[in-house]
């Protein structure tokens, strides 16, 4: 939670960096892993920058939920999905991705974000122990998947875990139709991905001594198109129990949803989606008092929310078979006083009381 | 006719006497060939299982001293996954999904109504009552093992407060290292010589979920759900009869029981003539 609340504080500018054709000042961004997001301003009275960043490609074995089922994961950074990079539109990104030496197989990074080359995909191809630097202008603000896109390979690498999210805001932040601004206290990133386990005879999920191994029978499952497994952050509960989220009455809180591959309809139970940006574009102005949105495979979307009442929020994507049998599900615990003006429990769970005289009797009515 | 029932009778009951008679007369705590326990009669106490309301809030279950009528009879070890498949193939257990890695594992995957047919089938087989405890017979007979998850103290007024508390209680519990049935002994025996309470194979009980009203001092059962039974485990969960496989998820936090498994009370104690007498009787009507 610290993370949250650092999120909110500004990064201190770094001006020193190496000789560009630019002329802009430079700023280097420390990532935080979701479902938190570096520190950053909501609106910025400064001009254009080149913000710096830094990810590390890790191929890693990973427990996908409570059974203790192991997976082969690809991720930026090391976590499902990779963690927000967030700049103002007219920043330049400029992003140094290091594949790390450790790992088996090449990587590279389509931005949604960016345009040009397959959103960079054509121009940061690493191998084990290399590592490239691109630079891209933001120019369309909104929220955007980025992920791993490797010929011939990439459904499996985006469903192994390599995907995140760019947040471009607008230079003077978010608003509503009206123009009034718009702004929040917390800010929670949800990065949803399937999975597909390959199972044994018996119905068992299959483990592999390397990445490769687990290829051919990974891709049999995944042309099927039936997840194994649909979860929030990498793995069932990551957000739940435990690791919840947390808010307060009062607070607004700003969800973003990211999905690489697969369509989903994040829905707030006992919430609502105050503003969403359900295609995740800041120049499209926010629906209001949505009950669930659709956020389209290979994009990102995002929701204002203030919250009214205390309690346990369940943040779920609302195929609810998905939700509950397959883990996407997040919670959020609010703090604060209860509103009895908005729900009361008027009488408590009791007996049937008898009819009363002339009630719906069905023999009386007949008769 | 009459005469010849009467033979029939009661060469059946000479026939189930000696089983019957060994196991009343087996000196505890050993376990007889049922691998059963006689635990003694003694005051225990009991956190009462269902919902209670004072004044239209949620409150504890009252907090009891209670003393089981007579001795308790119960199995040392969860029913085991050969036992359980002895019902299958006289056709009257029905055949789990759970693929056990050996028969001598507790059988888990198993609803209300899966271990209930075999309590009644071993019951029709031996001669000798054989049922699922009440919780209150869990209860004492788990002793030490018997978790009373008591909730913080909140302000009744707020709905949150309550239900938030709950909630972390619930995500506070640990889950079982291993998922999957462990072989029996694996989690331990407890003081009364009981192997395994506590583990991680939630035990079935007869006990039906109950909604309680604790208004002007009175206790008064509002309602009472048997399509729910309380099981028992590492901490006491109520779950749907039907249920084979329970899982949290959706608006649930938490740990869920982690496998369905039971054991079983005898008794034994009844006058061995009304046992057997009853269990002819159960026989001629199968007959």
């Amino acid at each position: 939670m610290g993370a949250a609340v650092a999120a909110l504080m500004m990064t201190v500018p770094a001006m020193a960096g190496p000789a560009d054709d630019l002329k802009l000042p430079r700023q280097k961004v420390e990532l935080v892993a979701p479902p938190f997001v570096h520190a950053h301003e909501q609106a910025t009275k400064s001009g254009p920058k080149i913000v710096e960043f830094k990810m590390t490609i890790r191929e890693k074995e990973v427990v996908i939920d409570p059974a203790g089922t192991k997976f082969h994961a690809m991720t930026f950074d090391g976590s499902m999905p990779g963690p927000m990079m967030v700049l103002h539109e007219g920043d330049y990104m400029e992003l140094t991705l290091v594949n790390a030496a450790t790992n088996a197989m090449p990587h590279n990074i389509d931005l949604h974000s960016a345009t040009g080359a397959l959103g960079g995909g054509a121009l940061t191809h690493v191998n084990p122990g290399e590592q490239v630097v691109l630079r891209w202008k933001a120019t369309r603000p909104g929220v955007f998947v980025y992920h791993c896109a490797p010929e011939g390979m990439i459904p499996w690498h985006v469903v192994s875990g390599m995907h995140g999210t760019v947040m471009v805001l607008p230079r003077d932040g978010l608003k509503d139709a009206e123009g009034k601004a718009l702004r929040y206290d917390k800010i929670f990133y949800i990065g949803e991905n399937e999975l597909y386990v390959p199972r044994d005879a018996d119905g068992k999920y299959k483990t592999y001594e390397t990445i490769g191994e687990s290829y051919a029978d990974t891709m049999e499952v995944m042309r099927k198109l039936i997840p194994t497994h649909v979860v929030f952050n990498g793995r069932v509960g990551s957000l739940t129990g435990k690791n919840a989220l947390t808010a307060k009455v009062g607070e607004t809180v700003m969800l973003v949803h990211s999905q690489a591959n697969r369509d989903t309809r994040p829905h707030l139970i006992g919430g609502h989606g105050d503003y969403v940006w359900e295609a995740g574009k800041f120049n499209n102005p926010p629906q209001k008092d949505l009950e669930t949105w659709f956020i389209r495979g290979g994009s990102a979307g995002a929701a204002l929310y203030t919250f009214r009442e205390p309690g346990v929020y369940a943040y779920v994507n609302h195929n609810l078979i998905e939700a509950v049998e397959l883990g996407a599900t997040a919670h959020i615990k609010v703090e604060g006083k209860w509103n009895d003006d908005l729900m009361k429990q008027v009488t408590p769970p009791g007996p049937i009381p008898p009819d009363k005289v002339g009630a719906a009797d069905p023999v009386a009515v007949t008769r | 006719m009459l005469i010849m029932m009467k033979v029939k009778l009661a060469m059946l009951a000479g026939a189930l006497a000696a089983p019957i008679l060994a196991t009343t007369l087996a000196p505890a705590p050993q376990p007889d060939p049922d691998g059963a326990l006689r635990l003694t009669a003694a005051s225990f106490s009991y956190r009462a299982a269902g919902d209670f309301s004072r004044d239209g809030r949620p409150v504890e279950g009252p907090l009891r001293k209670l003393r089981l009528p007579a001795d308790l009879v119960v199995m040392k070890r969860q029913v085991t996954v050969a036992e359980y498949q002895r019902c299958v193939d006289d056709g009257i257990c029905l055949r789990i999904g759970v693929a056990a890695r050996s028969p001598d594992l507790p059988v888990v995957g198993v609803s209300w109504h899966d271990a209930s047919a075999y309590a009644a089938w071993l019951t029709r087989k031996t001669g000798i009552t054989h049922r699922l405890p009440t919780d209150e017979e869990w209860t004492f007979a788990a002793a030490e093992k018997a978790r009373d998850e008591a909730m913080p103290l909140v302000d009744p007024t707020d709905p949150a407060q309550a239900w938030i508390a709950r909630y972390e209680a619930e995500s506070a519990r640990d889950r079982p290292a291993a998922i999957a049935a462990q072989p029996g002994g694996t989690f331990g025996t407890n003081s009364n010589g009981l192997d395994d309470l506590a583990g991680n194979v939630w035990e079935w009980t007869n006990s039906c979920f109950i909604r309680v009203s604790l208004d002007g001092g009175q206790e008064r059962i509002t309602n009472t759900n048997c399509g729910v039974r309380v099981v028992q485990g590492a901490h006491r969960s109520y779950m749907t009869d039907f249920i084979r496989d329970p899982r949290s998820g959706g608006c649930a936090a938490g740990v869920p029981p982690a496998n369905l498994g039971f054991r079983l009370v005898l008794e034994p104690s009844q006058p061995v003539a009304l046992a057997a007498a009853r269990t002819i009787a159960k026989l001629l009507r199968r007959s």
